[in-house]
């Protein structure tokens, strides 16, 4: 399966990457954006099919490596082998 | 050579201070020298891989981009074999200093408070600093006066060091900050921290006060040659504190 780690700082912290995207954003043109946080996605395969064990280490990998819960906050999402990249479009 | 040579060290033998050197450390020989130099110290450097820190009483973690500052810095460097030697060392009072990428290794391993973002502006600061002593209970500070101001230079990315409010009000009750940046006249405020951390927070300590973190360079500002001396006063309170607890 493959189990996907959103990592995004907690609400409230200072996030100077989303700032200035935001700036970027403004000088584009695009005056209706009003907020910008920067965070990252990892995409992990993991050779199991059985989704509970799939999620269960997806969060004690971003639990101890992922995520530095002082500051940030993860979610994770789970997909089907192949879901992503082979499904008919 | 104008090393200082550590007359004082008589008493307690010659200072032991084991340096760790992960992939990717690169001030790890100028804390070598500054050690060498300023405590007349024999210095031994530890590998990431290794355990045996060899019976130190001082041990650093040097300024540098360990494991290639990925992810975020210092976190995969927590994960060394040898940082297990170093929480237990720490644990028994051993004294431990985290320089830059060093300090950022201590926050990420959870021996100090708080955590690392990306500095304010977005740019890699690279430049000396001005940091006012805000705590003697270290014994890197205990020889130094509180207030006191010291020029050493900053160079990083991430030292922009937060913690969440209940966490930085206890440190606050305990003493815990141990060095703000300032203006050159030692006033805070517009121009002196380089990065956007908290409350100008430069450098820290644990609760017990003997492992302690900065974000500017001690170790390139000990010797006259590197431009400035303020760096050496933290090692030189160090050679005095051992002394005194050495009973000299």
């Amino acid at each position: 399966m493959t189990v996907l780690v959103k990592v995004m700082l907690k609400p409230g912290v200072l996030d100077p990457q989303g700032k200035a995207i935001a700036d970027a954003l403004h000088r584009l043109g695009y005056g209706a954006v009003s907020d910008v946080r920067a965070g990252k996605i990892f995409r992990i395969e993991v050779d199991t099919d059985d989704p509970k064990a799939a999620r269960e280490a997806g969060s004690q990998m971003a639990e101890k490596l992922l995520a530095n819960p002082v500051i940030e906050d993860y979610e994770l999402v789970l997909e089907e082998a192949g879901a992503a990249a082979g499904a008919p479009r | 050579m104008s090393a200082a040579t550590p007359a004082d060290g008589a008493g307690a033998g010659i200072p032991r201070v084991a340096v760790v050197v992960f992939p990717g450390s690169n001030c790890d020989e100028d804390a070598a020298l500054a050690s060498r130099n300023v405590l007349g110290a024999d210095v031994k450097m530890v590998r990431h891989d290794e355990r045996a820190l060899g019976d130190p009483d001082l041990v650093i973690l040097p300024g540098g981009f360990s494991y290639g500052d990925y992810l975020r810095s210092g976190a995969m460097a927590r994960f060394s074999p040898v940082m297990e030697s170093v929480a237990a060392f720490a644990g028994q009072g051993g004294a431990v200093l985290g320089i830059c990428n060093g300090f950022q290794i201590l926050c990420e391993a959870g021996l100090l408070p708080g955590a690392m973002l990306r500095n304010e502006g977005l740019r890699f600061v690279c430049r000396d600093v001005f940091l006012r002593v805000e705590s003697k209970r270290t014994p890197f500070t205990l020889a130094i006066n509180k207030g006191d101001v010291l020029r050493m230079p900053v160079a990083h990315g991430d030292g922009n060091w937060t913690a969440e409010k209940r966490v930085y009000e206890e440190m606050l009750a305990r003493d815990q900050v141990v060095f703000r940046y300032v203006r050159a006249d030692g006033s805070r405020g517009e121009g002196g921290n380089p990065n956007g951390s908290l409350d100008d927070v430069a450098g820290i300590c644990n609760v017990r006060g003997n492992i302690v973190g900065l974000m500017p360079h001690p170790e390139r500002a000990s010797e006259e040659l590197l431009g400035g001396t303020d760096g050496a006063r933290l090692f030189k309170s160090f050679a005095t504190t051992r002394m005194a607890m050495h009973g000299a």
